[in-house]
């Protein structure tokens, strides 16, 4: 058993004017996840921490926030990665970039109206075969980077680009685009990569690579942000 | 507030986001309804695939895939459901696919299939490739492209928004009140038609693949009404947990050739299931690892797990169509499949029963033909008794789709020919008393230390092997869990993000369902499926060839009411009879 400090950023809107710090000392082992540290604090300590959570094991997105200073999700990051001996201190905070509500809970809403804007559905106005489009598997392939993407806003709220001009639709759009732009069967390529050609799109990424440490799914997101931008230079795909 | 929709959804994983597009497509205003962003819905967690007699890599029939459900659900299932299930399923895959859904595919380009626990040729010969996939991430492919669709369809979400009543007066139901998470407020959302699609609750149990807010809240309020649940003692453990963790290692794993071995190297499943060996259904390949275990062949510290081996496979499969597992094992265990053992251990992983539906997803208030008007249900939640005892690995995402699709054209179809029936007077009346009640509690309890008790005890108690005497004990335990309940109290008085409130109300509605879940299992003196019992070894079909309706006595609090409903022994064209279950 370790014991760990973790200083967690809180903000209650309705009795707060700006976040604090505040620090809870709980034990843990190596293996366990930050987000049962964190829920131990919640159901023994103080209940009213707001968090979102639901899967526990890194495919719902939901628990995103910045640990020790990376963005990362709670149930993926081990006590043992953050935490070097008995006594250390883990910083957990929101993640930035999007409006804070409450606690480590931020306004998603901003993120989702992004990844709206990419048109992020599969397109294809011709008659559908009576069985399967086929597709070979290297065409396949071809998304298996971009559909792997949970939309748990790690990469875009890690980006200095973001924070900085929130019109940017950012990383995880980039990635949604990708997904469809690549798919051999989708026939709005063009419609997306006129999206991608806005000044809201592509263009803004200054590889700075962020997105891609933060993904807790290792998506090579900025090589995949480098591919629409040249199928946007070169309009194909 | 006050909304009205003529379909409203409650719940947006793969049966409720495939009820929304249908509704939709009915020409009838549609709201969707969710406690979470859609995209983060528990379907997303599936991994190995969803199955369809396509018969792109071997040859198929949907009556062999209506067999296997059948004989998977040791004969409890209702074959009428089965038969639609296993004709429908196949157009529906090809439905998503033209949805754009991403499968793996075969050499000559169609959607791949590999093999899952009791999936078989020729009604039990062998073992067929039948789970159509995307990698080992089936489910989120499904999730992700179901909301895509939505987005297309411009489908209306409320979300972060948690139901606290539905309102059924004279057998109609008129809609349902929900808390809005980030205001406190309470709404009223008024509706012809309510499809109710939120998912099971196995965060009843100590191990298990659930996501944490998996709590039965509709199957809780369902029962709550005097309404009955059906054979809620058949719940699922999936053999594959990642060990003390329950994290979810997909059927796939054994699908693609792995191993399950015990503490000396033994594969075990040859003991028990000579035919198909790793490949058994789910019920009996989680008994065998429990008996390796209980006779002291299990490996780790406390001997409580057994092995899966895939050191055998290639590199590219292991990384390649099993990523999201080696990922899994890599970053909870540190271990790398590729080269090491990984040790696993059943963990509580689905509902079987739930809310009694008829084909079409409509609800049923009684084992007689009884039901409530307006009302609809389809995925885990439900019960149209597809999965019988016992459910086939990859039919849990085959059931969402093709009964959430069914759900939601029927409640499109009666929600354009009815007038909205009148609300009653004070709909939110019964929400407010349930928050007034957490928030007036004496204070002496902790709700966290509630919900330990309860997933330790049901683990224990109502676990993968039953006995009377245990289960009676549950009883008691559950009993004095709900008095102590009364005792929680909300401490945070915040309106905004109050999810101390959120996790107390979600607690009680679990409880509800361990009490229907026990009262059924004691009740049951037999074995069948995934319900097994020391003191009733035998599966009886004289007594027992029946559904379970467990209602709550509104009378009597702790006490509940087993009914019964008869099991559809017959198909529209295709029958099976009971037979013994061997593999």
């Amino acid at each position: 058993m370790l014991k760990v400090k973790v200083k967690i950023l809180r903000f209650n809107p309705e009795t707060d004017k700006k976040a604090h710090w505040e620090t809870y000392e709980v034990e843990a082992q190596p293996g366990d996840r930050m987000l049962d540290v964190i829920h131990q604090v919640k159901w023994f300590i103080d209940p009213s921490l707001a968090l979102r959570r639901s899967c526990m094991h890194g495919i719902c997105g939901s628990d995103a926030m910045l640990i020790q200073g990376r963005n990362r999700l709670a149930c993926k990051t081990l006590v043992r990665d953050v935490v070097k001996k008995s006594g250390d201190t883990v910083t957990v905070e929101p993640i930035r970039g999007l409006k804070v509500e409450k606690d480590l809970v931020v306004d998603m809403e901003p993120f989702f109206d992004s990844y709206k804007a990419i048109m992020p559905y599969f397109i294809n106005e011709s008659p559908a075969p009576a069985t399967e489009r086929i597709q070979s598997e290297e065409q396949a392939e071809r998304m298996a980077h971009s559909s792997n993407c949970i939309l748990c806003a790690c990469c875009t709220t890690s980006c200095p680009i973001f924070w900085v001009n929130g019109s940017y639709i950012g990383p995880a759009s980039i990635v949604q685009a990708h997904r469809f732009i690549f798919d051999s069967r989708d026939q709005a390529t063009h419609q997306r990569l006129n999206i991608m050609n806005q000044n809201t799109g592509v263009w803004r990424c200054r590889t700075a690579y962020n997105c891609t440490e933060a993904c807790p799914r290792d998506i090579p997101i900025t090589q995949l942000i480098e591919e629409v931008k040249r199928a946007v230079m070169y309009q194909q795909a | 507030m006050h909304h009205r929709y003529d379909v409203l959804v409650v719940g947006a994983g793969g049966a409720g986001l495939m009820a929304a597009l249908y509704a939709a497509k009915g020409n009838v205003s549609v709201a969707c309804i969710s406690k979470l962003y859609p995209t983060r819905s528990h379907t997303g967690a599936a991994q190995g695939g969803i199955g369809a007699a396509l018969g792109n890599v071997a040859e198929d029939h949907w009556e062999w895939h209506m067999f296997d459900t059948v004989k998977g659900g040791d004969y409890l299932t209702d074959q009428d459901a089965a038969e639609v299930f296993a004709k429908d399923i196949i157009d529906v895959v090809y439905e998503l696919e033209h949805m754009g859904l991403p499968f793996s595919r075969t050499a000559d380009g169609k959607i791949a299939q590999r093999k899952f626990g009791g999936h078989t040729r020729e009604f039990g010969k062998a073992a067929v490739e039948r789970s159509c996939y995307a990698k080992d991430r089936t489910g989120h492919m499904i999730l992700q492209t179901l909301y895509q669709q939505n987005v297309k369809a411009g489908t209306l979400f409320f979300n972060e928004f948690h139901v606290t009543d539905l309102l059924i007066e004279d057998g109609r139901c008129r809609g349902v009140v929900a808390y809005e998470l980030s205001t406190g407020e309470l709404h009223t959302f008024h509706a012809k038609a309510v499809i109710l699609a939120a998912g099971g609750y196995g965060r009843i149990f100590k191990i298990t693949s659930n996501a944490v807010t998996l709590t039965g809240d509709l199957m809780s309020i369902y029962y709550r009404k005097g309404l009955p649940l059906e054979d809620m003692e058949f719940y699922q453990f999936h053999p594959t947990g990642l060990a003390k963790l329950g994290i979810l290692v997909t059927e796939g794993i054994r699908g693609e050739g792995g191993i399950l071995r015990n503490e000396s190297g033994e594969r075990f499943m040859e003991r028990y299931a000579p035919t198909i060996k790793d490949l058994a259904p789910r019920d009996i390949v989680s008994r065998s690892i429990i008996t390796e275990i209980r006779e002291g062949r299990g490996v780790g510290r406390d001997k409580d797990a057994v092995n899966i081996d895939l050191t055998h496979l290639p590199r590219e499969v292991i990384e390649g169509k099993l990523a999201e597992i080696t990922d899994l094992a890599r970053t909870y265990l540190g271990l790398d499949p590729v080269k090491d053992l990984v040790p696993i251990q059943p963990t509580a992983h689905y509902a079987m029963g739930g809310i009694p539906t008829d084909l079409n997803g409509l609800c049923l208030s009684d084992g007689n033909g009884g039901t409530v008007e307006g009302l609809y249900a389809a995925g885990e939640q439900a019960c149209v008794s597809l999965h019988g005892a016992n459910r086939l690995g990859t039919n849990s995402l085959g059931d969402l789709v093709v009964f959430g699709r069914r759900a939601g054209i029927y409640a499109a179809q009666y929600a354009r020919q009815v007038e909205f029936a009148d609300l009653p007077d004070d709909p939110q009346a019964e929400s407010r008393d349930l928050f007034d009640s957490l928030r007036q509690g004496t204070g002496k309890e902790n709700a966290a230390v509630i919900r330990k008790e309860l997933q330790e005890s049901m683990m224990n108690n109502v676990g993968i092997f039953r006995n009377g005497p245990d289960m009676e004990k549950q009883v008691d335990i559950l009993k004095d869990l709900k008095a102590r309940y009364r005792n929680v109290t909300v401490g945070d008085p915040s309106k905004r993000y109050n999810s101390e409130l959120i996790e107390a109300m979600e607690l009680g509605f679990a409880l509800d369902c361990a009490e229907a879940m026990t009262a059924s299992a004691l009740n049951r003196t037999e074995s069948r499926g995934a319900h097994d019992r020391e003191d009733f070894t035998e599966r009886n079909d004289v007594d027992w060839l029946k559904h379970t309706m467990a209602y709550k006595d509104l009378d009597k609090p702790g006490n509940v009411v087993i009914g019964y409903k008869d099991v559809a022994l017959k198909g529209f064209t295709r029958a099976f009879e009971p037979k013994p279950r061997v593999y």
